[in-house]
């Protein structure tokens, strides 16, 4: 069983801060971290790995310094790592993005199953998946939240819906998007760790001309959508905190709920 | 498109080697050859004091799209009901098609759809593509993507919204791929630009942190996908009721390559944050699922709906489908009562709609409170139940 995983690698949102100035984000002393969604989807290659044997190659396009993602696959059991690193790839809408993806898995040209993770979060798009499926021309289930089987030849899986699960099957190749309900991830080796940072790594780096691709292709050049603006959301609220004791407090805000015919 | 270099010219100096980044010029014969390699970045083209290097890649262009006309819908339905979300888009649809004085329609793809084209009249579709084959029954990837595809190939939409629900998640981005134009995800407001009359798509990155407005500029239609309970259904029925468009459709089993073999209902309790009025929501602060029995005291009283942050989700006090945020639903109730809840960004994404906020948390410092229209500072396990207690007297 060949298995691609695709890990993109982001800044941790949950620490994000804005220059109230400039609206800008604060990129400084934000650790960037595998995307988690992404980690599932090792998780799950490695566990198809553990029952079906084969190996694991995992691909992350991104800067030079994205190569620590890659590193962390292989300090959980990646087999092999790809980064996909140019100055022509960047600005990349998911139009790009899954083009240079596909562009990749074309050249490695033997895989049975992809896994990516539902969604980014630092876009949120969830649309690379799909769209690198519909690129290769291969079957793709998303919102995966369990595999019911999975052989060389085919996959059922349970994919959620908002009203529960369906439970899909198709043949391989295959691409899966996967959720975090999906399975519970390991922590890394920390000696398969150290060997993932030696130069000897199995980690291979391509660029533009390696993938055979033109500039024009990729990155923002190669993008249909533009952002044109960004701001930080502002909130237009009253703002009023209520004084006084308990009683006082709730008393107040009754009021002014009974002004505004809310109750 | 190529890059190319004229031999009479070349010196032989070896400029061009030296700053190609891809190794793709080489000097073969004492003239510089420019190998498969070549991404046409251009970086070559100025290194040459002969000019010896030339090109025809010429800057992006924005093709002409007049012919492209109509605001696209499609209509989300499972087992023969409509999604709401499908009314929100017929409602942003008809404000944007106003706007650029082209016509709304829907598109409904099922096996037994008759029940669907009065609700998607009623709600401003002037036009109804329809496409009724067995294989359309469930919601298949490639079944929808092939007939959508195959629509919009022969009536050349201008926009094309699709609710982002896990089926619109699913189909969008694979059928983007396959018209071959660009798609923004997860939309929460559209207006049309005044100047080009572009689609000005905005939505929230970095987990709310940030808006961006993107425009879809080099390929049409302009495909989005829009955040379920955030535009508001307008009903408008057209005078000359609505049109109705039957495509034929030829679709086999090979070619879909995926077979649902079971749909499993996870009993839920019937929860509709969507059209609450009122919304009772506990967080981390609520520390208890006897706690949270305070706020559905409340709740019952204003006929309410509780709902739960990702805390007060992972922690068991709310079921998962009440999960308010990002991740969770969006809602946009009269009256919001954020309790034991600090105002995460994550959290503040879902409840921007809300009419009026209120606030109870016993941190002053809580960022919820910036978001509030009213802040009690205190401990919600006595100020719900005095709340709820005076309410009740009046
Ligand atoms: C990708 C991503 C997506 C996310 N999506 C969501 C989402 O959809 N929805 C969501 O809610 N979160 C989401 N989160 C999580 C979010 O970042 C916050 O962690 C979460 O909202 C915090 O929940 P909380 O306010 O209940 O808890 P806390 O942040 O721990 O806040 C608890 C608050 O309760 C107050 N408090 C404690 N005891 C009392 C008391 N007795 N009386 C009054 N006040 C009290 C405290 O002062 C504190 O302010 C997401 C995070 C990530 C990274
Ligand atoms: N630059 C990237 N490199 C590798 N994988 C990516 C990249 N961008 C997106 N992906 C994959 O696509 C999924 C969805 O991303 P997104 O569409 O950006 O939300 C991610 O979870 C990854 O698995």
């Amino acid at each position: 069983m060949e298995t691609i995983v695709m890990i993109k690698q982001v800044p941790d949102t949950t620490e994000i801060r804005i220059d109230p100035s400039t609206g800008n984000l604060i990129r400084e002393g934000i650790e960037s971290i595998i995307n988690p969604d992404d980690r599932h989807a090792i998780e799950a290659a490695l566990q198809i790995k553990e029952k079906l044997g084969g190996s694991i190659i995992a691909i992350c396009m991104g800067p030079s310094q994205a190569i620590d993602a890659i590193s962390e696959a292989l300090g959980f059991g990646v087999d092999r790592g790809i980064l996909l690193t140019d100055k022509c790839f960047a600005g990349a809408d998911t139009w790009a993005t899954s083009f240079t993806l596909g562009r990749a898995v074309e050249k490695i040209n033997n895989y049975d199953l992809i896994i990516c993770g539902q969604q980014a979060i630092d876009g949120d798009t969830a649309q690379v998946g799909p769209q690198l499926a519909e690129y290769l021309h291969i079957p793709q289930i998303t919102y995966v939240k369990g595999i019911k089987e999975i052989t060389e030849k085919k996959i059922v899986a349970k994919r959620l819906v908002e009203s529960g699960y369906e439970i899909i099957g198709c043949g391989l190749p295959a691409l899966l998007t996967v959720v975090r309900e999906l399975n519970k991830t390991r922590f890394p080796r920390f000696d398969w760790l150290i060997d993932a940072c030696n130069k000897r790594a199995p980690i291979e780096i391509w660029n533009a001309a390696d993938l055979g691709v033109k500039a024009y292709q990729v990155g923002l050049q190669g993008s249909f959508t533009n952002v044109i603006s960004t701001y930080t959301p502002t909130f237009k609220r009253r703002g009023e905190i209520l004084e006084g004791d308990s009683q006082r407090m709730v008393e107040d805000l009754l009021t002014r709920l009974e002004e505004n015919h809310l109750v | 498109m190529s890059i190319w270099i004229k031999h009479e010219l070349c010196s032989g100096c070896g400029a061009c080697v030296k700053v190609c980044p891809y190794a793709a010029v080489e000097i073969i014969d004492t003239k510089a050859c420019i190998n498969e390699r070549c991404t046409e970045c251009g970086v070559c083209l100025t290194s040459c004091k002969e000019k010896a290097i030339l090109t025809d890649v010429t800057e992006k262009t924005v093709p002409d799209f007049s012919d492209r006309k109509g605001v696209w819908v499609f209509a989300e339905q499972r087992d023969g009901i409509l999604n709401r979300v499908t009314f929100e888009l017929l409602g942003i649809g008809q404000l944007l098609a106003k706007e650029l004085n082209q016509e709304l329609s829907a598109i409904v793809l099922g096996s037994k759809i008759d029940k669907l084209i009065d609700p998607l009249a009623e709600f401003g579709a002037e036009n109804i593509y329809i496409a009724i084959h067995p294989s359309l029954n469930d919601y298949r990837t490639i079944a929808y993507t092939s007939v959508i595809s195959k629509l919009v190939r022969e009536y050349k939409p201008n926009i094309l919204l699709i609710g982002a629900t896990h089926t619109g998640r699913d189909l969008a981005p694979r059928l983007s791929r396959r018209l071959g134009v660009g798609l923004t995800a997860d939309c929460t407001e559209l207006s049309i630009d005044p100047e080009h009359g572009d689609l000005l798509q905005t939505r929230p990155a970095f987990g709310g942190n940030l808006m961006a407005t993107i425009i879809n500029r080099y390929s049409r239609p302009q495909m989005a996908t829009v955040r379920p309970g955030v535009m508001q259904q307008i009903k408008g029925k057209s005078p000359n009721g609505p049109r109705k468009i039957i495509k034929s459709v030829s679709l086999s089993e090979k070619e879909i390559m995926t077979r649902i073999l079971e749909v499993v209902k996870e009993e839920r309790q019937k929860v509709n944050l969507n059209e609450a009025k009122v919304i009772i929501t506990g967080g981390r602060g609520v520390g208890s699922l006897e706690g949270m029995k305070k706020l559905e005291a409340l709740a019952d009283l204003l006929g309410g709906e509780v709902g739960g942050t990702r805390v007060a989700v992972e922690e068991g006090w709310v079921t998962v489908e009440r999960q308010i945020g990002q991740t969770g639903q969006t809602v946009r109730p009269d009256l919001y009562f954020a309790c034991g809840i600090s105002g995460a960004i994550q959290h503040r994404a879902g409840i921007l709609g809300s009419k009026y906020i209120i606030a109870i948390n016993k941190d002053p410092m809580a960022p919820i409170f910036q978001v509030a229209d009213w802040g009690i500072v205190g401990d919600i396990h006595e100020v719900v139940p005095l709340l709820t207690e005076k309410l009740q007297q009046r």
